[in-house]
């Protein structure tokens, strides 16, 4: 048993215990925080009503906040163009690229033939691309990982991973037997097991993460 | 009010009383402590190191959307990040956020402000990037900044999928640490083989303890701490009255 780094507080380590100040985006944070939470677990009709309504609302503020990011998407590929940094030439095939499909999607519609042909021809076949050179990025980071963690867990890791490719994918009409079994006995057994331990640490830091916003501890949203 | 919503609003009480009285027990003591995580030790070496080289340090925070349970992730990234700007606001290159998500990129950019105003350094809007909104285009983009930046350090703490492969191949190039958590069981299998420095399961959500994030991060550390192994003794209870045939 060690120590925590310090004694513990409310705030950030500059603000100390109980030197907090609540603004008034604090206020709002916490207000519709515990009424959202409230709408959840009460079967009461107005905070059900509430909930539904503030959760409407933030999903059409995160509608506009996109418009915030492609603008700050645009702002940063235009900067590193005008500014004649490396990658430019990239920088300004993103932005003639974002600029004709929003003129086409905008004028014509999502649904129209040329927005789907610009989804169908560039954007599918980009990303198609990007996927199959992730899958060499794995393979090669699957042999590179006994080089850089030479233990038991990577051992296992590996011979896993190999297992399941063999038993999933086709083997040239070649049969071996008791690798399907197998397979499905590493799905079930122990990797669930190990999957279900995981999420439960994860639910927990989901419900810790929650709770810090919720009493205005942590506040992404500052003010 | 039926039996599994009395039981959650139970364990949201609960575990909000534990965090609340640890924070107020501990404030003028030292917490027990229940386990070392070397990866954040090494992490702030590097920071260290990287601000005393004048290099840039990278943190990403996924794709996490702000109204789904895959924020919180991006809620801790968010602290670290508080901490790293903070640590890092004299350097000559201070650092950047990356992100997949627009209200993310938004949150990064008031969180940089806010270090940068409280550490009275100047402060660039363009160092919270939103660098694409499918997975590939985003990770793409946080892979470009990587190699662009030269960045000494990269922290990718949020919601990934297997995509988060081609950032940490970027970090991996340029000789950078890669310290990388995700909610993602997926993304979590894939940074196991490819970050230099995976972090597991909850340990993701401890980050902001082990960076010194403020006296709450701690307090809702033991709080899991203890809950957890609550979790684990009604499992095995569970199991062995399921055994002798009384469940």
């Amino acid at each position: 048993m060690g120590n925590y780094p310090g004694s513990l507080g409310w705030g950030s380590p500059e603000t100390g215990w109980c030197s907090v100040k609540f603004p008034f985006s604090v206020a709002v944070a916490i207000g519709i925080g515990l009424i959202t939470l409230a709408g959840y677990f009460l079967n009461i009709p107005v905070l059900q009503t509430l909930r539904m309504a503030l959760i409407e609302w933030a999903t059409t503020l995160a509608a506009v906040a996109l418009l915030v990011g492609i603008a700050n998407l645009f702002t940063i590929h235009w900067n590193k163009l005008t500014s004649g940094k490396v990658g430019g030439l990239y920088s300004a095939i993103l932005i003639v690229s974002l600029v004709l499909t929003l003129g086409v999607v905008g004028w014509f519609g999502p649904t129209h033939t040329y927005s789907k042909w610009i989804f169908n021809n560039v954007q599918l076949p980009v990303e198609g691309s990007l996927l199959a050179l992730l899958a060499i990025i794995l393979v090669v980071a699957g042999v590179r990982l006994l080089r850089l963690r030479s233990n038991m867990l990577s051992i296992i890791f590996i011979i896993t991973a190999m297992v399941i490719l063999l038993a999933t994918g086709p083997l040239f009409g070649i049969s071996v037997p008791g690798l399907t079994e197998l397979r499905s006995w590493i799905a079930q057994v122990p990797a669930m097991a190990g999957a279900r331990g995981l999420l439960l640490g994860i639910g927990l830091g989901i419900v810790a993460a929650g709770l810090r916003v919720l009493i205005g501890s942590d506040r992404p949203y500052r003010g | 009010m039926n039996f599994p919503e009395l039981m959650g609003l139970a364990f949201v009480g609960l575990f909000l009383g534990l965090m609340l009285g640890s924070a107020f027990y501990y404030r003028n003591r030292p917490a027990p402590f229940v386990r070392q995580i070397p990866a954040f030790g090494r992490v702030r070496r590097a920071i260290g190191l990287a601000v005393e080289a004048g290099s840039r340090l990278h943190l990403s925070l996924g794709r996490g959307n702000l109204i789904s349970t895959r924020s919180a992730v991006a809620f801790v990234g968010l602290s670290i990040l508080d901490r790293i700007a903070r640590s890092a606001a004299a350097s000559d290159r201070p650092p950047v956020a990356t992100s997949g998500e627009s209200t993310l990129a938004i949150l990064s950019q008031d969180t940089l402000h806010d270090a940068s105003k409280f550490m009275g350094a100047d402060y660039d809007p363009l160092r919270g990037q939103l660098t694409g909104l499918t997975p590939f285009s985003y990770a793409a983009g946080a892979a470009s900044l990587i190699h662009d930046e030269a960045t000494g350090a990269s922290l990718l703490l949020g919601s990934f999928g297997s995509e988060v492969a081609l950032i940490t191949e970027a970090g991996d190039r340029t000789e950078s640490l890669t310290l990388a958590g995700t909610d993602n069981l997926t993304g979590q299998a894939v940074l196991y083989a490819t970050a230099q420095e995976p972090l597991i399961g909850e340990e993701t959500y401890a980050g902001g303890a082990y960076m010194g994030a403020g006296g709450m991060h701690q307090a809702s550390l033991i709080a899991q701490d203890i809950f957890r192994w609550v979790i684990i003794l009604a499992l095995l209870v569970g199991a062995v009255l399921k055994l002798v045939g009384v469940l």
